[in-house]
């Protein structure tokens, strides 16, 4: 398959590796990735703080960079970008009365795929081949479990990877109170459902806690480096591309 | 709790929740009832194989309503003058007050007994029957509560849901007669509610309640509810008034039967709910001999008007939405200075309201998506606070800085060279931050709010694109 990787604006920036091990995975079951360097952002913090004018330029972009190329999916490390793109799209060409935009986001969206239901859902691949020794949880988030419904693909992933101890979060499915511009906007609420979330993770004696989105995985590294909790936090890509070395 | 409870204060939601998250027997008590509703909720909806169909058979019953309002209401208002009752309308909250208030001084009595009515709440009813000298009694016993404690609703369905047992016995110890010693078990605290409440039943000769629904085609109205105190009122007085917002009619009879599985199952986590009252107009010889049903307006037509925002207008109040949200579940409702908390109450204040009071609430979410999962009627509350959000900034937005911000990062991230010139500057200003951890507390708003709590992320030195590029 040729596969197109969204890196979505905050995972090239600020958390690269998740991306590389993205690439990784995918190359070691394959296929070709292909990183079209013209992609930016998907819009969804403008779309969601209340710019959709502003968010709909970076649609634009965004249909332009991988309606074209050929690719048979576009795959992202990231749950919430791509439930940006299949759901926010449609709504905000809807919204906007653009028909024609609406035609393109439909052309495109279906092939927008967020990595773990891609590996599960689309590939049927379970077992990447990956080695990780290390206590694990595995924090659900948000816009994966509910927009997407990604369900136990990720855990189905996490299970197959060889010498992986998989322990379960209480309250998994308690938003880490990350939000986008929720965190800055309502800071104390944000924090307070942040020191819950890291709790639970603390309590769980993992080494390392695990999603599908670097966003939330930053929020929840911030909380628990400021409690200096000992716990790293790793994307799934990365658990997945490790190998036994 | 007044109409103007609404009103934005000075720092609106996030101010409010700062100060409500500081009280950590609040925030016990309502993560102790929130947690066990939401926990019980869960269990009542799995019992049904069907449930996902019967929300969206709920959630297309109640678009028909909406999308033919008019047609329906006139309906409704011919069946219930038929049936022997009689229908007026109010545009607003003042002439709702008015006409409820009216038609009390015409049966000559100085004191009433209500049903729990969130929409009696929301146009001020006893406070404006308090200045006509008409005392109004809560019979539901977390109104009653909170009447007693001059307190106000915090949550949709359990009104007193931030205070504990050991409060309530307090209050009831020093506000009810002939209460001075009580034990804080469930079973004494409602006795001691009963004996109190059963003598006002009985002399009561005027009672005022609010809908759950009204069939249009048959002119019956319906509430529900799980104390019985609503079935005195609604049988034992000789005049009854019923005070409905106009997006509470159903078409048919027919249509109860999804909304009374949906409904309990989702508020009080029940299969189907102690006390469902319908009544018809008026029976000679048997209940009210007087029933007047009073349609409100206050802002619904305007919702009407926003195709992307009448969706709230579907709501049925089960508060289901408030009991899973992790805002709510922190913050309590009283943050929300709205009788409408929780995520329901950050769509329909502001737009009941106008935009202008509670125009912080759209923000009092992290779009996590819990509430939209559970509403019995599907309505799509994050896209819906999205909508909002968007529409507050078009209409001005009070927040220069962002909006700058917002408007730079657009036109940087629309071009890929000057994406990644903002790339590296912000890189390189985040890993100076990184090696001098108090510059965020100097940075500006958003940065110092972030690093509050939590530690800044450290950008690396070479980003996707250029690890890319050298591969």
């Amino acid at each position: 398959m040729r596969i197109a990787l969204f890196i979505t604006c905050l995972g090239d920036t600020l958390f690269p590796e998740a991306g590389r091990a993205t690439v990784t995975v995918l190359e070691r079951l394959g296929h070709e990735v292909a990183f079209p360097e013209e992609q930016t952002c998907c819009g969804q913090m403008h779309a969601n703080s209340g710019y959709p004018t502003e968010a709909l330029g970076l649609v634009r972009r965004f249909l332009e960079v991988f309606g074209e190329g050929g690719f048979d999916a576009v795959v992202a490390p990231s749950g919430s970008c791509t439930a940006m793109v299949r759901h926010g799209y449609a709504r905000l060409a809807a919204e906007a009365g653009d028909t024609e935009l609406a035609r393109r986001v439909d052309a495109v969206s279906g092939r927008v795929f967020e990595l773990s239901e891609f590996l599960v859902g689309q590939l049927g691949v379970v077992d990447v081949g990956a080695y990780f020794a290390h206590r694990v949880v595995y924090h659900p988030s948000c816009h994966a479990l509910r927009m997407l419904h990604v369900a136990d693909a990720p855990l189905r992933l996490l299970r197959a990877v060889r010498g992986i101890e998989l322990v379960e979060l209480d309250e998994a499915e308690s938003c880490c109170g990350f939000g986008g511009t929720f965190a800055v906007k309502n800071p104390d609420v944000s924090a307070a459902m942040l020191s819950d979330k890291v709790r639970a993770v603390r309590d769980t004696g993992a080494e390392v806690c695990t999603a599908l989105d670097s966003s939330c995985l930053m929020q929840i590294d911030g909380g628990l480096r400021r409690m200096r909790a000992g716990v790293r936090t790793m994307h799934l890509s990365e658990i997945l591309a490790s190998v036994q070395t | 709790m007044t109409a103007g409870a609404a009103d934005e204060l000075g720092g609106g939601f996030p101010e409010a929740a700062r100060a409500a998250l500081r009280n950590a027997q609040l925030r016990r008590n309502l993560r102790f009832a929130t947690h066990t509703i939401r926990d019980k909720r869960a269990r009542a909806v799995a019992e049904l194989e069907d449930w996902e169909e019967l929300r969206e058979a709920g959630r297309q019953i109640k678009q028909r309503a909406i999308r033919h309002l008019d047609r329906h209401l006139l309906a409704l208002e011919k069946a219930v003058t038929r049936a022997g009752g009689e229908v007026h309308w109010a545009a607003d909250a003042a002439a709702a007050n008015r006409i409820v208030g009216d038609l009390i001084d015409a049966t000559g009595s100085r004191e009433v007994v209500k049903v729990k009515s969130i929409t009696t709440d929301e146009i001020g009813l006893n406070d404006a029957l308090a200045r006509r000298g008409i005392a109004a009694l809560e019979t539901d016993l977390a109104e009653l509560i909170n009447q007693l404690a001059g307190d106000s609703a915090s949550h949709i369905l359990v009104p007193a849901i931030h205070r504990n047992r050991a409060e309530i016995r307090e209050l009831f110890e020093t506000r009810l007669p002939g209460c001075e010693r009580l034990d804080d078990s469930p079973a004494a605290l409602a006795e001691a509610a009963r004996k109190y409440l059963r003598e006002r039943f009985l002399s009561a000769r005027v009672a005022v309640s609010g809908a759950n629904f009204a069939v249009a085609e048959t002119g019956t109205i319906c509430v529900v509810e799980s104390e019985g105190n609503g079935r005195m009122c609604t049988t034992l007085p000789q005049a009854l008034i019923t005070v409905m917002g106009i997006e509470k009619v159903l078409p048919r009879l027919a249509d109860l039967e999804v909304m009374l599985q949906l409904l309990p199952r989702s508020s009080t986590a029940e299969r189907m709910n102690p006390y469902t009252s319908l009544w018809t107009g008026v029976r000679e010889g048997d209940g009210p001999q007087q029933f007047h049903l009073v349609l409100l307006d206050a802002g619904r037509t305007n919702v009407l008007a926003d195709q992307a925002g009448r969706e709230a207008l579907h709501c049925i109040r089960c508060s289901a939405c408030l009991n899973v949200c992790p805002v709510y579940e922190r913050t309590g409702g009283h943050a929300y200075g709205s009788v409408y908390p929780g995520p329901i109450g950050a769509i329909l204040t502001p737009q009941l309201h106008g935009l202008e009071r509670g125009r912080s609430l759209p923000w009092a979410s992290s779009l996590c998506g819990a509430c939209y999962e559970v509403c019995p009627v599907k309505i799509d509350i994050p896209s819906v606070l999205v909508h909002l959000r968007s529409e507050i900034v078009r209409r001005g937005s009070r927040d220069h800085g962002e909006r700058l911000s917002m408007r730079a990062v657009a036109a940087a991230f629309g071009r890929p060279g000057r994406y990644r010139l903002a790339q590296r500057a912000g890189g390189w200003a985040g890993r100076v931050v990184a090696r001098h951890p108090r510059l965020a507390q100097l940075a500006p708003g958003p940065l110092r709010a972030w690093s509050a709590a939590r530690e800044l992320p450290v950008p690396p030195e070479q980003t996707f694109r250029d690890w890319w590029r050298g591969r």
